[in-house]
């Protein structure tokens, strides 16, 4: 029994990671570039809402939706303004514009909001049900039950409308997109929108468990072990190596005396060099598969 | 302008190109030497932290600038070499028999972690990298029998020759002569088959290949290279601090390698000092700039990452070859006038779906 709660503790968390390796994935397949700010913009996203929400005293609801709109905005000028200039030059130029963009990020949320930890009320909070002696906080519950419409949401987007479709065809052959008449660079902005939207839904679901304050940009590192272990460029196997990565840590936190002491804060990191090693394709790699030298 | 005459194969890759080359660079080194005579210790130190960064930007330029892969983890190499270094120190090695095995050691272990993680794309080092640092991080910080822990570890400093570290006279000429030491060798690495191997993987992995370069052994290769330069730095720089703690080693002190490698200019070894100068005199300028800026956010300590990070940003952005690359573009200015063109060093687009051939 303390297994399945530890299980469903750690599928919480592990949804979290899910949604931010999904960002990742969601551009990488479409531009090939890796955006290391994912993390930064989950922090952003948290603290947008604290603001809305915890200073301007915003419905929650109205507060989730309008921060979700606003990080989604940036994430569409953070493409066409900044990104877009270094589209084309090796690998290395883009990893360390958005890991500097990322330091940016968290420069300006602690001269903006400061250091402090700051937390603010949801309608989850301090609320738990339980169901055959397991105890589900709400706080869980609600990042469960939003990760999985938003997958739902977003695989109806890209199944059936219009633009989800045009965004898929221009991951697959951006020439060829072209040729078609797709606006590209239009639809990759609006990639980069709704990976930075994934990730302030995150961000805000997460808040009331770690607080805003500027490390949960943290994050961002261990969802790359999700996304790696899902294979990268896979949208379900980000979900489940995110998934798989929160229930790791979770166990791994609780089994620290039989392990050694300290695992817990680098099973995401050890697990992301372990696949590289073993297994380097992922669990849910397509077909494009990962190129060995 | 200067027409090299060349009447032999040998000359393309001469360490000196030609005279002038000669007589500048000596002037340097005398000009270096007598630094001691010329100003007071303090600034004294930080020409050693200066020289100090630069045989880490060595290593990373070997790496990132020569190799074309990114690392976010040197500062695992740093404390790695910091640590066996200090740890060699307090068991009564003396110095010039410690500094060796910290090589070694950090050589080996670049191979251990290169050898698997290199032979799959660039991305995956940069991340694995990335992962590498916090581990790293957690180990120095568990591994208390080794590394004090939390409660940090003294670095003893040794004599050499009857002349303490403590003065820093003394301890500005060792991180000179390991300075100069190291410039040569990575000179000599990269002019040799081995660095030219590297400029191909850098310039087109396939091309490369097909030129019968081993991409994993060579990647591998470099990355334990470059691991042994930033190990020899991290050494250097534990006598500098003078007492170790774990948290001096985490990712903001990678991003700082970092940076000084893309302001110094990539794929430059001049860019590695230049690039040293510029970090090694960040803190400083940072601080002369919180002066004039409104209190509330001057005090902030958010200012220096922000500030890193924006540099960062806008060198890639705008001066992707950095310092080292304005100077030649300048020189080549004057020697050209009036016939220069900016499309020069105009840098040519790679095609996007490069990594999935």
């Amino acid at each position: 029994m303390q297994l399945i709660q530890l299980i469903i503790d750690g599928v919480a968390s592990g949804c979290i990671y899910g949604l931010v390796a999904l960002g990742f994935v969601l551009i990488y397949k479409a531009t090939e570039t890796i955006n290391f700010a994912q993390g930064d913009i989950l922090m952003l996203g948290a603290f947008v809402a604290f603001s809305l929400i915890g200073v301007l005293g915003m419905d929650y609801i109205l507060g989730f939706a309008l921060t979700v709109v606003i990080i989604a905005v940036f994430g569409f000028f953070l493409d066409s303004v900044v990104i877009r200039q270094i589209i084309g030059q090796p690998p290395f130029a883009t990893v360390m514009l958005t890991i500097g963009i990322g330091f940016i990020l968290r420069g300006f949320a602690s001269i903006f909001w400061g250091t402090d930890i700051f937390s603010f009320s949801t309608p989850f909070s301090g609320k738990i049900t339980e169901f055959n002696g397991l105890i589900i906080s709400y706080v869980n519950l609600s990042i469960i039950i939003g990760t999985v419409i938003l997958v739902t949401v977003l695989y109806l987007f890209f199944s059936f409308s219009r633009i989800g479709v045009a965004m898929r065809a221009s991951s697959e052959n951006q020439l060829a997109a072209y040729y078609m008449g797709i606006p590209v660079k239009f639809i990759f902005s609006l990639i980069w929108s709704i990976s930075a939207a994934t990730a302030a839904i995150a961000g805000v679901l997460l808040a009331p468990i770690t607080l805003v304050d500027t490390s949960i940009s943290l994050i961002g590192l261990k969802a790359f072990a999700a996304a790696v272990l899902g294979g990268f460029g896979s949208i379900p196997g980000a979900i489940v190596g995110g998934i798989i990565i929160g229930i790791v840590e979770q166990l791994c936190g609780t089994y620290e005396n039989y392990l050694f002491e300290g695992i817990r804060e680098i099973s995401a990191y050890l697990v992301l060099i372990l696949t590289l090693i073993i297994y380097p394709r992922g669990l849910f790699s397509d077909k494009a598969e990962v190129k060995k030298v | 302008m200067r027409f090299i005459f060349k009447t032999n194969y040998a000359q393309d890759i001469n360490i000196a190109r030609h005279g002038g080359d000669r007589l500048w660079y000596s002037l340097l080194i005398i000009l270096m030497l007598a630094m001691p005579l010329l100003i007071d210790d303090f600034y004294l130190g930080e020409i050693s932290y200066v020289c100090i960064l630069a045989i880490a930007g060595i290593g990373l330029m070997i790496l990132s600038g020569y190799t074309g892969l990114a690392s976010l983890g040197h500062a695992a190499f740093l404390g790695i070499g910091a640590y066996t270094h200090a740890f060699l120190l307090t068991n009564g090695i003396p110095f010039f028999a410690s500094i060796p095995v910290v090589i070694i050691v950090s050589f080996m272990v670049g191979a251990l972690i290169g050898i698997p993680i290199l032979r799959l794309t660039g991305m995956y080092l940069a991340i694995a990298t990335l992962a590498l640092c916090f581990i790293a991080e957690h180990v120095f910080i568990k591994w208390e029998h080794f590394t004090g822990g939390n409660r940090g570890m003294p670095v003893p400093q040794p004599e050499i020759m009857g002349m303490s570290f403590y003065d820093s006279a003394t301890f500005y000429y060792v991180c000179l002569a390991f300075l100069i030491l190291s410039m040569f060798a990575a000179i000599n690495i990269l002019r040799s088959p081995t660095g030219r191997a590297f400029v191909a993987i850098r310039d087109s992995e396939i091309a490369a290949q097909s030129l019968g370069v081993n991409l994993g052994l060579y990647k591998a290769l470099s990355f334990a290279i470059s691991g042994a330069f930033t190990g020899l730095a991290g050494a250097l720089l534990a006598h500098y601090i003078g007492y170790l703690a774990p948290d001096i080693f985490n990712i903001f002190l990678s991003l700082t390698l970092l940076l000084l490698i893309v302001v110094g200019g990539m794929g430059s070894l001049h860019g590695t000092v230049f690039g040293a100068i510029f970090v090694g005199y960040l803190p400083q300028l940072i601080a002369i700039c919180r002066d004039y800026l409104p209190s509330s956010i001057g005090s902030q300590p958010g200012l220096e990452p922000m500030l890193f990070g924006l540099i960062l940003v806008l060198f890639i952005l705008y001066e992707p070859l950095g310092i080292y690359g304005r100077w030649v573009k300048i020189k080549l200015f004057f020697q050209l006038f009036p016939t220069y063109k900016k499309q020069t060093f105009k840098k040519q687009k790679v095609f996007t779906k490069s990594d999935r051939v």
